[in-house]
């Protein structure tokens, strides 16, 4: 099992990943903290940097942000939806947020428990039900 | 034995430091750096006027004031005095003659320049009614010889996507941010309440131009491009993190009426000293050139991402007669380099020759700024931002994070 998530995460990093591909690369109930962590990696790491403290007026920090540790279902939005324009935590940001609407409700849990508990920040999991749940709303 | 003395005695020679402070930059022999103040605000860029009062226009608000204005009332070299002046933030900031220039992200205004201060009562609005944006919104600003204002206009994008930024989104084609952004405008600088259709674009394909400077000596403009960002979170089955590390170059550029320097369909590849077509417009990861054939070229060009926030052709004659008519840039740092290490959080000097062409490679002027290797830019303990000129002949660098300001003689 280990050896599957290790060489999807391999596809990952090489790009193989498409995004109109909409079934998950992880199967549910391997290790979500690792692939969540690799899920992290590929697509907010370049932002966000590798210690979650995110880039001083450019990205905003995801450690001991209310928006991560708070209300699940406007997390799950900002991260579904983007956002732009908007103030954290009292602090303005000139980049945007891209939406990431291509992964799935089980990657998109993934990374988002993965945010929850990283860069000392401690908040409860998010599954895929509640990702799913706010995308269908959305639409 | 012998060899490693003689060794580490020319690194010291090569390196001189500045004694009090606990960060001390790096620079060539010969050079002193002294903090005439330790921190002034979020600062962008700076001037220095005759009387040697220093103006530090700030990106936030600091006392409800934009822009700082320094002072060595006592003579002991700091510009310990700080007063504060005007209602809004911003970037550009210029001396033109007996006035003031300087941007908040919307307008241009000007104020008349008299022994070291501004009269804000008499203060004329030139450009207004720019759309306010937060992505690449810093109107920095310069002036010709003739008094005509040259204006950033940055693109609101990275590279022109239908959605900014956002994986497997295509670029627009033809890109209609161009039409407002993505270039230098310009602008009769004494003329009152100009719209930007009132100004001409002077050039296009141009990102984000924060550091620009009209160059006395060959008389024409310059600036430089903070390159796209991304190339392997966007398209990872074409550029490695190491090849995004790099790519695209920071390009120095001449610009001239009508230039176009390609963006977004173009990104300059200085590894192969190339205008290559960008993935979101049929690129294959750095070969394929398409219509970027036809695209100015920079003079020379940076490693990616140090983000090159200023410019400014030295005039005076403190320093030796080689840093006569160069180019100083002052880069800002990088981000998009993760998860490698960041670089760039350092003052470089472009030597120039008598046809306004650089005259040999750049060379790493002022550096440590960030007080060691960094992985974020979060960790660092200083970044330069903007350049100015004193009367003296001094070189003035700003930080960006609390608003330091050095300042650099020589000895000749
Ligand atoms: C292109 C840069 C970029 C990427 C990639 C990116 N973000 Fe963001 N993110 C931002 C910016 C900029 C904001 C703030 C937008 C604003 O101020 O309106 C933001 C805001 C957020 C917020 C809310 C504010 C906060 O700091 O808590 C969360 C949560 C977040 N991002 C998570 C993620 C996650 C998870 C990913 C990867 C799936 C990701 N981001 C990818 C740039 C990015």
């Amino acid at each position: 099992m280990k050896l599957i998530a290790a060489g999807f995460a391999l596809l990952l990093g090489m790009g193989f990943f498409s995004p109109d591909n909409q079934t998950s690369f992880i199967p549910s109930g391997t290790a979500a903290a690792d692939s969540g962590k690799q899920l992290y990696t590929t697509y907010c790491l370049s932002c966000h940097q590798a210690s979650g403290k995110g880039v001083p007026s450019l990205n905003p920090p995801l450690a001991g942000s209310s928006w991560v540790t708070g209300d699940k279902q406007r997390l799950i939005r900002v991260v579904l939806n983007g956002l732009e324009g908007e103030d954290i935590d009292g602090e303005t940001y000139n980049n945007v947020m891209p939406g990431h609407d291509f992964l799935t409700d089980q990657q998109l849990s993934e990374v988002l428990t993965y945010i929850r508990s990283s860069f000392g920040n401690k908040a409860d999991a998010v599954t895929a039900a509640e990702v799913k749940a706010v995308r269908s709303a959305g639409k | 034995m012998k060899l490693l003395i003689g060794v580490a005695a020319a690194g010291a020679l090569a390196w001189m430091t500045s004694g009090q402070d606990p960060v001390p930059l790096k620079l060539p022999s010969g050079f002193t750096a002294t903090v005439v103040n330790e921190g002034v605000g979020k600062a962008r860029h700076i001037v220095v006027d005759a009387s040697g009062t220093i103006f530090v226009k700030l990106s936030k608000l600091e006392k409800g004031k934009g822009l700082a204005i320094l002072r060595d009332t006592d003579k002991d070299g700091k510009a310990e005095t700080v007063s504060y002046a005007t209602g809004y933030a911003g970037t550009g900031i210029a001396i033109w003659k007996d006035w003031l220039y300087d941007s908040s992200d919307s307008s241009v205004y000007r104020y008349p320049l008299k022994n070291g201060a501004i009269d804000e009562s008499k203060r004329e609005t030139i450009v207004t009614g720019l759309t306010f944006q937060r992505e690449h919104g810093s109107k920095s600003i310069t002036l010709d010889d003739a008094g005509h204002l040259y204006v950033n206009f940055g693109a609101p994008s990275n590279a022109c996507q239908e959605r900014n930024r956002q994986l497997g989104s295509k670029g627009m084609e033809p890109c209609p941010i161009l039409e407002w952004y993505g270039g230098i405008w310009q602008f009769d600088g004494a003329k009152k309440n100009q719209k930007q259709a009132d100004g001409v674009r002077f050039a296009t394909g141009i990102r984000n131009a924060v550091a620009l400077d009209w160059n006395p000596a060959s008389k024409q403009l310059y600036a430089l491009q903070h390159g796209r960002d991304d190339l392997h979170r966007l398209y990872p089955s074409l550029y490695t993190d190491e090849q995004n590390a790099e790519l695209p170059g920071e390009e120095f550029l001449l610009v001239k009426k009508g230039s176009d320097f390609g963006w977004p369909y173009c990104y300059y590849d200085w590894q192969t000293s190339k205008k290559v077509l960008a993935p979101e417009y049929g690129g294959d990861g750095g070969r394929k050139v398409g219509i970027c054939e036809g695209k100015d070229l920079p003079l020379l060009s940076f490693p990616g991402h140090w983000a090159p926030n200023d410019l400014l052709f030295y005039t005076g004659n403190q320093f030796p007669a080689r840093y006569k008519n160069g180019a100083f840039i002052c880069f800002h740092g990088s981000w998009n380099r993760s998860p490698l290490q960041q670089r760039g959080y350092l003052v470089a000097f472009i030597p120039m020759g008598k046809d306004g062409k650089p005259s040999g490679k750049y060379e790493i002027f002022a550096d440590n700024f960030a007080g060691g290797e960094i992985m974020s830019p979060g960790d660092a303990q200083a970044r330069p931002v903007g350049l100015a000129q004193g009367a003296d002949g001094a070189l003035y660098i700003s930080d960006s994070i609390n608003g330091k300001i050095w300042k650099i003689t020589s000895r000749k």
